[in-house]
């Protein structure tokens, strides 16, 4: 019960994008068009599941023991672009149709604030591996409720006749705004 | 040299701003624009990281190979995002507790890569450093003047937790959404878009001023 709490919360209660964010500069850089938004959400819900997992026990079996948690923002950083560039060796051997799908926005995901975010947000409130799993997921599926549904909203903005100054990333910020007041509505959820 | 430097500050504060024009490194750009407090801790820790990382980054170009210069970037700056979020904890207790996560997280600011990326690698230490000034101060102002409004109009106070508190009086509206996070996007969106205009007004102002000439 407790991890069906976790996982909401982190999808839609807390959602990354929208009351924490993280991961703003691929949820506004990626989300012109539906199809590469679903590949970009895709892609960070798989590498944060992974490097949660991975980072947790990183954590917990090398950093703790050696008594060098101060050095844990160089072994996240470092585990998580590892990662990146394996999954990237790995999809272009096993599944190249989804590699060409996911190609261009795997190594941006290096980058991006949400999966650090997540891992810093596991490691600080302490949670065990499963939680940290189940947390990550849902902080990924949530990123990518968010970015289908923006997509969504600015494939039909860009059609709009709108004043030039808001044109472009200013919209985005007001439609985003506007979308984060509805998920304001998830907060009395738990 | 004066010249350089007046240069480089104007092109990050003003015309190359890292959040107004660029439209880069949002994510702490809303997150921690609540008071003026957060934002401009939060902007002098990123443009002290960047200070430190383009200069370093400048200085071993020569050493760095071309192919694996991400990687490396990456632990550099990583290396300086450490050791400020320590001093941060040691020194402004209360500052590092209300950023929380996002003082890390200017690990994975987009400004920092780019920056050592399109100008360190390829510059002088001395030209790396005021780019990076210019840039940080850009942020800074940037993050300052968007948290300014929203803890003027939202809490009805400006810098809080300062000495320099000042309280507005009771009958001064206080809207609660800007303090939301919807609020912050909303404040980001209408100044960039009222931030827009001003420029486009000037250059049409200038554009006709040659054409009279």
């Amino acid at each position: 019960m407790n991890l069906i709490l976790l996982f909401l919360s982190a999808a839609v209660v807390n959602n990354f994008v929208l009351t924490r964010f993280l991961g703003i500069c691929p949820f506004i850089g990626v989300s012109r068009k539906l199809e590469s938004a679903i590949s970009m959400g895709l892609a960070v819900t798989f590498v944060l599941s992974l490097s949660s997992a991975v980072s947790y026990m990183a954590y917990t079996f090398f950093l703790v023991p050696l008594n060098m948690q101060y050095l844990h923002i160089i072994a996240f950083i470092v585990i998580i672009a590892a990662l990146v560039q394996v999954v990237e060796m790995f999809l272009k051997k096993s599944s190249p149709t989804l590699y060409s799908a996911m190609g261009v926005y795997l190594p941006l995901i290096t980058t991006n604030c949400a999966i650090i975010g997540a891992v810093l947000i596991n490691m600080n409130e302490g949670f065990g591996f499963i939680e940290s799993v189940v947390h990550a997921t849902g902080a990924g599926l949530g990123f990518l409720l968010a970015i289908v549904i923006f997509a969504g909203l600015r494939e039909r903005i860009e059609r709009c006749d709108i004043p030039k100054a808001f044109a472009g990333f200013p919209i985005a910020l007001i439609a985003a705004g506007l979308m984060s007041i509805a998920f304001l509505g998830f907060a009395g959820l738990i | 040299m004066t010249t350089h430097i007046k240069s480089y500050l104007k092109r990050g504060i003003i015309s190359e701003n890292p959040i107004f024009v660029q439209a880069i490194a949002l994510c702490p750009a809303l997150a921690v624009s609540g008071t003026v407090f957060n934002g401009l801790g939060m902007g002098l820790a990123t443009a002290f990281v960047l200070l430190l990382t383009n200069t370093l980054i400048s200085l071993l170009r020569g050493i760095i190979p071309i192919k694996a210069r991400i990687p490396c970037f990456v632990v550099i700056i990583a290396g300086a995002v450490t050791a400020v979020n320590m001093l941060v904890e040691a020194f402004i207790p209360v500052l590092h507790a209300n950023l929380g996560i996002f003082l890390p997280l200017i690990a994975v600011n987009c400004i920092i890569l780019a920056r050592g990326e399109s100008f360190a690698f390829k510059n002088g230490p001395i030209r790396s450093a005021f780019d990076a000034l210019g840039m940080g101060l850009g942020f800074t102002i940037a993050l300052v003047s968007l948290s300014a409004i929203r803890e003027l109009f939202g809490f009805g106070t400006l810098f809080a937790e300062t000495p320099f508190v000042v309280t507005m009086p009771e009958a001064f509206p206080h809207t609660l959404l800007l303090i939301l996070p919807p609020g912050a996007f909303l404040t980001l969106g209408a100044m960039m878009a009222g931030l827009r205009h001003i420029g486009a007004k000037r250059k049409s102002k200038s554009n006709s001023k040659e054409a009279a000439s």
